[in-house]
Formats: structure tokens, C-alpha cells, sequence
């Protein structure tokens, strides 16, 4: 099936609009092929190609709504999934929040796909394992790895003449190397839109570096410190949060957002004046997809979701904006955080006493209320004296809210693109130095 | 389906449907058909012969429709009503002593032969990468079989309009009882798996699960505080009967929370979680220190799920998931030595085979026949979870039956079968048991949870926590979170109830692999009870 050029998208999307005899019809084409290469303990564990293409279909008769799905794409298959999305809306009950579909919209291209990310090969992924397997053999290290690769495309179209089409890449890289004994452990991580600048030789020596010196770990006590965290080890944290920036959310009463005898705290300076955090669609270094396919394929425009710690913006449902007389606008799909020109490593040159966290792991929500977080430090936590990594020391738990973090800011370092597991933003996040961060107990765990 | 896949469902709409689905939408009536076996089996032998051809030495296919369907509802309003259905073909080879996979959407004998022949190419390919070739534990061909998950009421067959109104009455009801929000789902899946393999297996299961989860919200909007109750029911491997509540379900703990064994009462139980969810608001912090912990089964699944399920898959112990999941701190030379892992009151087992159990099923997806094992027996640990090319690491004669996909598409690897802590042989009930705790906090229901990746330090919250003062049940405390060390943990267990109070907890969605796959995971236990337990407080203040 593979990716269907805007042409061959339009074309199917505007005979499915056609096929309803509904009130209103909207329609989502997307599709994707995923390649990726696992491995583990030096050797090739799974590697394949997933190529999916599915097509959406969304009627409404009133105020019902249903929905079908499908991936078969013959003239009677089209037929089929439009008359099943029908039928179940005959069947639904009314949805008083139903809005009805978008009129037509003017969306501006955003550049997300690059030819090259697009014609990985299976060699390709191959070679990449083995540029990370051969060096660790040589010095008896083990690695653990995964490559993933996706070119993808997504186009909605409904009754009402809207269109929307966008093509899109990106490669996420991951790998884990650890000492023969089990007592070192070291990570890296890249996330790319274009695979000319991701060097797996490169990456893999960092890895091997924090491995080597993470043995012999020294316990620590527990308790707040100053810590330098890489931009993998925060991007969690900050996604976390970012859940609570929802205007319905907030306004009920049930977010950090909320603001006590009602209302949100939109306006309110909640984080330090160095916290700046915007989303911007055309981004040169994490551009996304200019629209919201999650809402209805609203615009996504450049927003201000914190400017110098005061609160901005919060995300309206479009049912919700027409409740509280606000716009609604596409959901941000990247955030980028503003911060300084230094590296990880100038900030831990200006540091009398602290610690380089390298990733953050298993972060869950404790407390909604203040967006307490729980979670582990892992694979690279090293004490730092007079501006020098002088030992590893053993993992820390903490529990600790992004909201209390993001104003315990010593300095920020420069932003660079961080792709998360758990997160569904691309991320343009600072190294950061944050004073006082709470840790709560040791993990014995390497 | 992932966290991020979850939250985004749970945001209903078009675009949010598409994401965690995994297949088409299908009208209600063909939920109820099947494929045809003879189909299936023509369609298998064409991949386990071309793959044959090509060179492949052993082969399996996996003929898989999965179907789903989701209620979801807040308040007064349903959200969504989606039907889904994947189907499609996985093929998995070893040629070159190395593991090939393919898959394909289309259903013909032409379609999965050259899936069969690229899942040779593929391994041919990797073993130039390949460190030892796959040594597979035999496993017997048992010929043309087929299991069932032994369901009462088809839960695809009960009509969209009852579930409904049954989510919608749940919601009503918590309204009533004070409940600011509430959100209500029902999750229904029916896995069609036909598995065949050049071993001479033809297996057609037919497996069932449902989840009905709800989340309760109290907000004091003159505070700003707000709190959630989530639902006290468990995902379980049965039919729609789980929800037509029988009275010898109820499970009425000392202190007076109300817990579900078999059947579910979500009515009864949405207007309790509305009614704890404004105590919450007002419930005293729990002062942090060393207390005795009294925990309920609802509550005690998930930390046996992430403190015995995951350190003990075999996969983990030898490194394969060091990548993303983690490795494990009991690693061989501990179960050599028989590792003293916990008191003598823990004797935890591993089954893909109890009832009503979310990992229950005939055969796993390598064709193995499932069964039961001790993975820790009076304290010590003595065996793992392990499949077919990973039982002769143990020098096991066959696997335990632990292999898994979420998907035709997915490759099948090892996942956690059902884990759960062996009642008590005395006699001992929750009310005999909390008669001698002097100073202790008895928690119900399962709440926030992180482990590090070798699973040794871990954080449990919970739903409802009371403090127990002399033998007695004094008040709620909020803001309760325990932390431990795992082996501390297991060997702090003093005391467990016997088979009488033996309830099942479960994840729907348990997460493993990358690509990351899900499954559904039973852990059964009886209320137990830990001594001396780490407990800090997690309240905060944004200022």
C-alpha cells in the first residue's frame, strides 16, 4: 500500500465524501511504514516492515454521530465502511456536545518530510546494529538496541469542501550498553527528521563511555540536590505536565490549572521568568503536521503555552470553546522550550556540587492536584564536584512535581530535539541545572 | 495499547478512534461470526509449505481476528461506541538458525506464502548478525484441537443499548451520591486465534476478556482540592455475566469498603466511590514512617504484577529487554542458589490455566500447552517464565507456555503469564488478621506505581487507605504511598489469609517490547501483610 501522494488521498477521500446520505460526512486516510532492527546481547533479536493504511469515516444525522473504520479500499469497500458509519449513527444516541463538521480551512504546508529518512533500507537498519554491536564486542561490552524508522501520511476531508494533507518522516534511535558483569550501564538516545545527521558510531561511543564509568557505583543519601538534567531525562517530565493544560480540565475544578473558587489560572506566573515553552507547527528542527487530525483536523498555529513563567494558553475541545466563548485551535504537536547556548557538559563545568542525571524512567503521576511525579533515574548518574564528573553513583527514586522544578531553575543549557516514549509531542528541551530536586530513596538497580 | 494511546482514546472523536484500535470498525452482527476451519487450515498449509520450500526449518502461522469493542460515557453522555476488527496473517520462520517474521492483510493462500518466503529472506538476513543458532525445546504436535475461553454470556452479543444504559445508570448513580465527574468505559475483546505449525499443531481458540473501568472525581471548588476514586472491579477472562452482580460477590472488608469477587456490582460501587471521593477531600495526611501494611488483593495484584511478574520473565533476566523494559536483579546465580526472595509465607505461582483468569488459554501462541508452576515456593525462588527457544537456558525439557502476540502483525515473544501469591494453608480471614495490628495503614485498590528497570525499588499508591490503631480500623488517611526494596518487601510478609478471601486483580494493558506490545495479565492473591513497611507522604504545595 505504502504512502499515497496528496492526489491519491484526494481522490479517495472525495468518493467516500460523496457515497453519504448523512447530514454531514467526514473522512481521515492515513498510513504508514514502519521499519525497525532489534537487538540485544550483541546479536540481531527482530527487524521488519509494518506498512497500514486505514480509512476513517465519520457520519452525523443531527446529533448522532457514528464512526467506522477500515482498510480495504475497493469502490465496495468505501461503500461499505460509509453505510456501516451510518447505520451506527442511526443507532447512536444524540451527543449534545456534537459539533458540526469544520468549513474549509486554509492550512500552511509544514516542511515534515524528508526524502532521505524515507528511503531507509533494510541494510540500512542492519548496518546500524552492527555499528553499535562490533565496538562493544571489542571491549566486552553488551549492547541492547532499537531502530525505528516511519514515513508517513495522513489527509481529512469532509462535506464541506475541507481538505487537509500532509506527508511526514522521522527515526528514533535508542541503545543501551552495559558492562559484562552487570555493574556499568549507560543509554543514548536520538530522535531525527533527517537521517544524514544521526551517526550511529557516534552515539554508541556515548553509551559505551557512560557504561565504562558507571561502575562501582557509590550510594548517596537520599534528599534534594542540585542536579543537571539531560534533555531525555526531563522530556518526560514536562509531557507530564503538559496534560494539565486542558481549558475543560481546568475550568471543572480538576487540574493543576485549576484556580481555587473556579476558573483556571490562565495569566497567573505559575514558573520561573526563564520558563518559556511554545509550540510552533513549522519549526525547522521539529516541524509537525500543520493540523489537529485528534480534533477534527483543526489548524495547529504558533501558540505561547508559557511566556517567562506566566501561563498563556490552554487547549480548548471546540465544543468547549464555544462554552466559554474562546477559539479553539489544533492541538500542539511539538514543544519547544527556550534556554541558553551551553551544553550538558558547560553546565556541569559551572557546578561546585550536583548530579548528571542521564534519563528519568517508569515517571508516573502520584498527585494530580500538583502534578507530583514519581520515577528513577537510570543508565548514567554520575556525582559532580568543583565542575568535574568525579563518580558514579547508585539510582535515585524521586518524587518530585515539574511544576516545583520548573522554579528551581539555576540555568538552562541549549534545546535539543527529544522524541519520549510515552509522549505524544516532539520536543525541543534544554539541558537544565535545577537546585533542590527531591530525591526519596536508592535503587540498588544497575 | 500504551499510555499515550490510552489518554488520547479516552479523548474520543475521529482521529482519536484511529489511534489504539488496531483494525476496522465492523457492525454489531459480525462480532459474532467465525472463520470457517477448514479455510484457516488451507491457508496455513500454504505458509508452512512455502516456507518449507525456502528453507525455512521450522514454521508457524497465527491466523488472527481480534475483535474489540469500546463503550465510553462521562456523566450523562456517551462519547463513543466503536466496534473494531484486525485481521490478518503472521508468519514466523527460522532458517539460517535465525528468526524471520512477516505478516499480511491479505487472506489467501498466495498472499501468506510470500509472507512465508519473506519471513525466510528476513532471517536469512539477520544471521550474519546472529550470535548462536535458536534452540527450540520440542514441543508435541497435538493434531486438530480447539479451546474456549468458558464464557457464560457473549458479551459481543448483548446489545449496544444495555451496555448503555448500564454505563449511563453507573454515572447517574455516582452523580447522585455527590460525584462531581465521572467517566465510565467498557472494553470487550474477543481474540480468534488459529495457530499452525510444521511441529503438526492446528489450534483454534477463541478467547474472551472485559474491563469495565470508571473514574470518580470530587471537586471542593472553595479549596481547590480535588480527588479521584477509581472503580474497585478487575479486567477478567469471562463473559458479560462478570457484570450482573451476585450477592455472594460482595465482599464487605473490616472497616467497611466494599470489594467485588466474580461478579461486579458497578452501580453499588460508583455510588461508594462518589461517596470515598468526597471523604478523601477531607481525610488527614498520613504521617510518614514504618507501619505494618494490610493489603487487599484489589490492591496487592499490581504489586506482585511489577515486583515478581516482570523480574522473573526469563527474557528480562538474560538481557533481551535491557533496551527499554529493563533487566532483573534475580538472575541465575540467585536461582541457583535458591534465593531467599521472601518469607516462608510466599509461595507465588505462575498459571496460564485459572479460571475467569485474563491468561488463561488452551495453548499459548507457539503452540505450547499451558499449565501451572511455582516461579517462588515457601520463600525461595525456584523457576522463571520462559519459552520455547529459552527453556533449554534452564535446562527445561519444554516451555511453560509464556508466548504471547498482541496481533496477527506483532511478533509473538515471551510475556508474563498469570502471577499470583498462594493463600494461606491456616485458616485466617481479613477481620482475623487485623485484630493484631498495632500500628498500621490497610490499603484498597491499586494506585500509581513505578519500578526501576532491575525491579528492586519500588512505589505503590492505592485508592483507599485506613488507619488501623490496635486491631482496629480508625479512620481514612490520605496522601499514602509505600516505598520498598523487592526482596525486603517479600520477606517482610508475615501473614497471608487462606483460600477463602483468594480474589484476582489485572492489567487489560500491559505494556512490554519494542515495538511495544500489549497483554492482559491475571494476579490472584488473598489479603496479606507486611511488616515495617517505608511509608512517605506525597502531599505537595504549588504555593
Amino acid at each position: 500500500m505504502g504512502i499515497l501522494t496528496e492526489q491519491e488521498a484526494k481522490a479517495i477521500l472525495e468518493k467516500v465524501v460523496k457515497l453519504s446520505k448523512a447530514d454531514e460526512c467526514s473522512a481521515q486516510l492515513s498510513g504508514s511504514v514502519t521499519g525497525n532492527i532489534r537487538y540485544a546481547l550483541n546479536s540481531v533479536s527482530t527487524s521488519g516492515i509494518v506498512d497500514d493504511m486505514q480509512l476513517g469515516v465519520q457520519v452525523a444525522y443531527g446529533k448522532r454521530v457514528g464512526t467506522a473504520t477500515i482498510n480495504e479500499f475497493d469502490d465496495a469497500s468505501l461503500e461499505k465502511v460509509v453505510r456501516r458509519a451510518e447505520e451506527l449513527a442511526k443507532l447512536a444516541p444524540e451527543n449534545p456536545e456534537f459539533m458540526p463538521a469544520l468549513d474549509k480551512q486554509d492550512y500552511k504546508a509544514s516542511a515534515t518530510f524528508n526524502a532521505k529518512t524515507a528511503a531507509i533500507t533494510p541494510e540500512y537498519r542492519a548496518d546500524v546494529a552492527a555499528a553499535c554491536i562490533e565496538p562493544c564486542k571489542k571491549e566486552k561490552l553488551i549492547a541492547a538496541g532499537f531502530l525505528a524508522d516511519t514515513q508517513s501520511f495522513v489527509a481529512i476531508a469532509n462535506s464541506k469542501g475541507n481538505f487537509a494533507y500532509n506527508k511526514s518522516t522521522g527515526a528514533d534511535f535508542t541503545c543501551t550498553v552495559r558492562t559484562e558483569d552487570g555493574r556499568g550501564s549507560g543509554w543514548v538516545a536520538r530522535n531525527v527528521a533527517d537521517i544524514d545527521t544521526f551517526d550511529a558510531k557516534q552515539e554508541i561511543a556515548i553509551a559505551m563511555d557512560k557504561a565504562k564509568r558507571s561502575v562501582d557505583a557509590k550510594a548517596l543519601e537520599p534528599g534534594k540536590y542540585t542536579v543537571i538534567l539531560e534533555p531525555a531525562a526531563t522530556a518526560g517530565l514536562i509531557s507530564f505536565m503538559m496534560f494539565g493544560f486542558d481549558a475543560r480540565q481546568s475550568d471543572e475544578g480538576r487540574s493543576f490549572l485549576s484556580k481555587k473558587g473556579g476558573g483556571n489560572k490562565v495569566g497567573e506566573k505559575l514558573f520561573d521568568e526563564r520558563v518559556t515553552i511554545y509550540s510552533d507547527p513549522w519549526d525547522a528542527a521539529a516541524a509537525v503536521a500543520p493540523f489537529d487530525v485528534q480534533n477534527d483536523g483543526l489548524p495547529r498555529e504558533r501558540v505561547t503555552i508559557i511566556d517567562k513563567g506566566k501561563v498563556e494558553y490552554l487547549q480548548y475541545s471546540r465544543y468547549w470553546a464555544t462554552q466559554k466563548n474562546k477559539k479553539a485551535q489544533g492541538q500542539p504537536g511539538n514543544l519547544i522550550m527556550i534556554g541558553g547556548d551551553k551544553s550538558t557538559m558547560d553546565l556541569v563545568k559551572s557546578t561546585k556540587k550536583g548530579i548528571l542525571v542521564t534519563r528519568t524512567w517508569y515517571i508516573r503521576l502520584v498527585d494530580p492536584q500538583t502534578v507530583l511525579l514519581t520515577g528513577l533515574t537510570r543508565d548514567g548518574t554520575f556525582y559532580i564536584e568543583n565542575g568535574e564528573i568525579k563518580y558514579p553513583i547508585k539510582n535515585f527514586r524521586f518524587n518530585e512535581s515539574p511544576v516545583i522544578m520548573l522554579n528551581n531553575i539555576e540555568e538552562l543549557g541549549k534545546p535539543v530535539r527529544v522524541g519520549d516514549d510515552e509522549s505524544p509531542f516532539i520536543m525541543m528541551i534544554p539541558p537544565m541545572k535545577i537546585r533542590d530536586f527531591t530525591f526519596t530513596s536508592l535503587s540498588d538497580a544497575v | 495499547m500504551d499510555r499515550r494511546d490510552f489518554l488520547q482514546f479516552a479523548g474520543a472523536g475521529l482521529g482519536a478512534l484511529l489511534l489504539p484500535v488496531y483494525g476496522r470498525a465492523i457492525a454489531a452482527e459480525e462480532l459474532l461470526s467465525t472463520v470457517d476451519i477448514a479455510t484457516k487450515k488451507k491457508l496455513a498449509d500454504a505458509a508452512l509449505e512455502a516456507a518449507k520450500a525456502s528453507g525455512a526449518s521450522y514454521c508457524d502461522v497465527r491466523i488472527g481476528r481480534y475483535l474489540n469493542q469500546f463503550v465510553v460515557t462521562r456523566e450523562d453522555r456517551v462519547e463513543n461506541v466503536v466496534n473494531t476488527e484486525s485481521s490478518g496473517v503472521g508468519v514466523r520462520v527460522i532458517a539460517n538458525g535465525t528468526w524471520g517474521f512477516a505478516a499480511t492483510s491479505i487472506a489467501t493462500p498466495d498472499a501468506v506464502a510470500k509472507a512465508a518466503r519473506q519471513a525466510v529472506t528476513i532471517a536469512k538476513a539477520n544471521s550474519r548478525l546472529q550470535a548462536k543458532p535458536v534452540e527450540l525445546a520440542p514441543t508435541p504436535g497435538v493434531g486438530e484441537v480447539s479451546w474456549k475461553t468458558p464464557i457464560v454470556k457473549n458479551a459481543m452479543e448483548v446489545p449496544i443499548k444495555d451496555k448503555v444504559d448500564l454505563l449511563l445508570a453507573v454515572n447517574a448513580a455516582a452523580m447522585k451520591a455527590g460525584a462531581s465527574f465521572i467517566n465510565s468505559t467498557l472494553f470487550l475483546v474477543n481474540e480468534q486465534k488459529y495457530f499452525a505449525s510444521t511441529d503438526g499443531s492446528y489450534i483454534d481458540q477463541d478467547v474472551h476478556r472485559i474491563w469495565a473501568p470508571m473514574t470518580v472525581t470530587a471537586v471542593d471548588k472553595t479549596s481547590g482540592k480535588f480527588r479521584i476514586r477509581q472503580g474497585l472491579s478487575d479486567p477478567r477472562g469471562v463473559g458479560y455475566e462478570y457484570l450482573e452482580p451476585k450477592a455472594a460477590d460482595k465482599v464487605t472488608l473490616p472497616g467497611g469498603a466494599v470489594v467485588y469477587n466474580n461478579s461486579y456490582d458497578m452501580v453499588a460501587d460508583a455510588i461508594a466511590a462518589a461517596k470515598q471521593a468526597q471523604e478523601k477531600l477531607k481525610a488527614r495526611s498520613v504521617k510518614p514512617g514504618k507501619y505494618d501494611l494490610m493489603l487487599d488483593p484489589s490492591h496487592l495484584w499490581l504489586t506482585i504484577h511489577e515486583s515478581v511478574g516482570h523480574p522473573l520473565e526469563l527474557d528480562r533476566v538474560l538481557g533481551y529487554e535491557a533496551n527499554y523494559a529493563g533487566t532483573s536483579f534475580a538472575t541465575l546465580d540467585k536461582w541457583k542458589e535458591k534465593f531467599q526472595y521472601g518469607s516462608d509465607k510466599v509461595t507465588l505461582f505462575a498459571d496460564k490455566i485459572q479460571p475467569g483468569s485474563l491468561g488463561a488459554v488452551g495453548y499459548d501462541d507457539e503452540g505450547v500447552k499451558t499449565q501451572r508452576w511455582d516461579l517462588v515456593s515457601k520463600g525461595k525462588l525456584v523457576n522463571y517464565q520462559v519459552i520455547r527457544d529459552q527453556a533449554h537456558i534452564l535446562g527445561l525439557k519444554a516451555s511453560q507456555g509464556c508466548c504471547y502476540a498482541d496481533s496477527w502483525s506483532s511478533v509473538q515473544f515471551q510475556r508474563m503469564a498469570n502471577v499470583s501469591l498462594a493463600p494461606g494453608e491456616a485458616k485466617l480471614s481479613p477481620a482475623d488478621m487485623i485484630k493484631d495490628i498495632e500500628n498500621g495503614i490497610y490499603i484498597v485498590g491499586d494506585g500509581s506505581f513505578s519500578i526501576d528497570q532491575q525491579r528492586y525499588n519500588a512505589q505503590y499508591g492505592g485508592q483507599l487507605f485506613y488507619e488501623i490503631k490496635n486491631g482496629k480500623v480508625t479512620e481514612m488517611i490520605e496522601d499514602v504511598a509505600y516505598q520498598t526494596r523487592t526482596p525486603e518487601f517479600w520477606n517482610a510478609c508475615v501473614a497471608v489469609c487462606d483460600k477463602d478471601d483468594y480474589r484476582l486483580g489485572g492489567s487489560f494493558f500491559d505494556g512490554k517490547g519494542q515495538p511495544g506490545q500489549v497483554s492482559a495479565v491475571s494476579h490472584g492473591s488473598s489479603t496479606a501483610r507486611f511488616n515495617g513497611i517505608n511509608v512517605i507522604n506525597t502531599a505537595r504545595s504549588l504555593g
